[in-house]
């Protein structure tokens, strides 16, 4: 990843018949960078995919290449390639010639066609499939070709729309690693969407979180996992205890009825907060040497932990814990200040 | 397969009306009726070989193959309006184009009778104007003008299905990768709509090589078809024998065109024609 700045959106809007799809939308992608844009379904991000690649347009603001506005440039006129959620082949056509279209189009000689194209399926693993139509192939594959199909035109910035949506766990744990390589291997900058909080973390330079239309933190996975910047943040990368919290002065914190001792400056004006505590900061102590004391109502098996509902102050906690603590028993919880996350309210950002 | 006997009504059916008319039909063509029964004969076929039975077949061919064009020509664009997206108005239009096939084809043809004939409303309305008069009923322009105006549906629809199912992504792939709207339509839009145009050829040409009222009312019966000459063998000259020939011919023809189209189909998708 380099400092030079590749594509900017600037203040971009977008509706669909009066409801937000995007509202004042400010980013800019670097070159190289392997940028991911994060929410639920409806958030946005793949309205943000298709301006960048040109199948909408935006109702105002800028898109900026490399400096240059393109808001009015065609799509098959950018220097920016889509693999698409659904892979679109081209059912007509076989493997090579899906490969081989956008090359074709540039008129190339037929002999540096046939080099790219062998050149890139052997990237993705798929040699001696050239002749095999589409139809033929399972989801991975088809998969594979799509991404193979985009890269032969060596695009300055490449597109990804949920492209491992369609496969299952085991594969698109190996894709992921296979498309984390080749962004690296190739130099290409990636802007990848998706609504899988964990493919974001494990492949992503930068993240970026929307809802509704609005960008909530952009920031490194480890920035958006160990900071968030507000709850639905929290909530959304990864599980997490949110209480309502009153704060007046800097470092202390009172929720569930006492204050406590927190690393977090106050927000002046802006009393109450969001505290919010990831589950596996959660240590179990026997009862009485902790903060507060609970009583677990369930434990679930999750194989790495125990994942525990313990009632305590009238709160139900989310804990993650190697240790068991059975069921009914009564316990003492325990968080270090540095693990409490104080936020403003969501209503007020 | 427990349930196949479903099927019998359906296969007594076919038989009776389908293949044993078809069976006489062919008996007929290979028959003459002499004072001793009936007499194994090719006389009906030889006498087809005529240049005026082949002009009569050549004419008809030709001119259900310039009307095949036309409705190709005239339906393309408009079932890929009926098929875009933004056109609003899709349910008029779409009501529109079916709307003259619920009324009777003798009905519909007989009244562009009245249209074109020189005093009728197109030539009154020139007039008005003062352009020249439209004088082509009785021509072989007018019987063109009647097939497509009477088969132009079935080229629209079944494009419009094709093109309605056509995975929006896949238009939107070709565009990502450099084609520009043309380089779109003739690389992936149109074979990929190539099932339709071909259904939609067959669906055109089938009825209009074998039409005998559109060239009788509108053609003035100056310009016989072969389906007129069919319809004459039976009902005026009661020669069944040729006309049951002839028949047959045009059954083998209709045929014939099936399978190289449907041979078109196979190779590729249709990507072999370009």
């Amino acid at each position: 990843m380099t400092d030079k700045i590749i594509l900017e959106l600037k203040n971009v809007s977008k509706y669909y018949d009066d409801t937000p799809a995007l509202v004042n939308m400010n980013l800019y992608i670097r070159k190289n960078e392997f940028i991911t844009l994060l929410g639920p379904s409806g958030c946005g991000k793949t309205t943000t995919l298709r301006i960048i690649g040109g199948f909408e347009e935006a109702d105002s603001g800028d898109l900026l290449f490399e400096g240059r506005n393109i808001n009015n440039l065609p799509a098959y006129k950018r220097k920016v390639n889509t693999v698409f959620q659904k892979y679109a082949l081209f059912p007509h056509m076989n493997v090579f010639d899906n490969i081989a279209f956008g090359q074709k189009i540039k008129k190339l000689d037929k002999k540096i066609i046939q080099e790219n194209v062998r050149r890139m399926l052997r990237l993705v693993n798929l040699e001696d499939f050239e002749k095999r139509s589409v139809d033929s192939l399972s989801g991975g594959q088809q998969q594979r070709v799509a991404i193979a199909r985009a890269l032969v035109n060596e695009p300055e910035v490449l597109l990804l729309d949920e492209p491992l949506g369609a496969l299952d766990l085991k594969l698109r744990k190996e894709m992921q690693i296979e498309l984390k390589n080749m962004q690296q291997k190739l130099g290409i900058t990636f802007v990848y969407v998706t609504h899988d909080q964990e493919e974001a973390l494990s492949m992503s330079d930068t993240i970026v979180v929307m809802n509704n239309g609005i960008i909530q933190q952009i920031g490194t996975p480890e920035d958006i996992y160990n900071e968030p910047k507000n709850a639905f943040v929290a909530r959304f990368i990864g599980e997490s205890n949110i209480l309502d919290g009153y704060m007046t002065e800097d470092f202390l914190v009172e929720f569930l009825g006492r204050k406590i001792k927190c690393v977090d400056k106050c927000f002046p004006g802006q009393p109450n907060v969001d505290v919010v505590i990831r589950p596996e900061d959660v240590k179990v102590v026997p009862a009485g040497e902790g903060m507060l004391d609970g009583i677990v109502r369930s434990v679930t098996f999750k194989g790495v932990h125990y994942e525990m509902m313990i009632e305590g102050q009238g709160f139900a906690w989310m804990v993650h814990s190697t240790i068991m603590a059975p069921v009914d028993s009564k316990v003492g919880l325990r968080v270090d200040p540095n693990d409490i996350h104080i936020m403003r309210k969501e209503a007020a950002t | 397969m427990k349930r196949q006997w479903l099927a019998s009504p359906y296969i007594v059916w076919m038989i009776m009306f389908i293949v044993v008319p078809m069976l006489l039909v062919l008996f007929y063509s290979v028959t003459e009726q002499t004072a001793d029964g009936y007499r194994f004969t090719f006389d009906h076929f030889r006498r087809f070989v005529d240049p005026i039975y082949i002009n009569v077949l050549f004419r008809s061919v030709a001119l259900a193959l310039i009307s095949t064009v036309i409705c190709l020509l005239l339906g393309y664009p408009m079932a890929a309006i009926l098929a875009s997206k933004e056109y609003s108005r899709k349910k008029i239009l779409y009501m529109l184009i079916v709307l003259p096939m619920w009324m009777n084809i003798l009905l519909r043809t007989y009244a562009w009778m009245t249209l074109l004939e020189r005093n009728g409303i197109i030539n009154t309305i020139l007039s008005f104007l003062r352009l020249p008069p439209l004088d082509i009923l009785y021509t072989n322009k007018a019987v063109v003008l009647g097939m497509v105006y009477n088969f132009l549906p079935f080229m629209i629809l079944p494009i419009y299905s094709v093109l309605s199912k056509i995975d929006e992504s896949v238009i939107e792939a070709a565009q990502d990768l450099g084609g520009n709207s043309f380089t779109v339509f003739r690389r992936v839009i149109f074979p990929l709509s190539l099932p339709g145009v071909m259904s939609g050829i067959t669906m055109v040409f089938m009825p209009a090589v074998t039409t005998f009222v559109i060239s009788r009312l509108l053609g003035g019966g100056q310009f016989t078809l072969i389906g007129n000459l069919i319809e004459q063998q039976f009902l005026s000259s009661g020669d069944w024998g040729f006309g049951s020939a002839l028949s047959v011919i045009m059954m083998l023809l209709i045929l014939a065109s099936m399978g190289i189209m449907s041979k078109y189909e196979q190779e590729g998708g249709g990507g072999a024609l370009w």
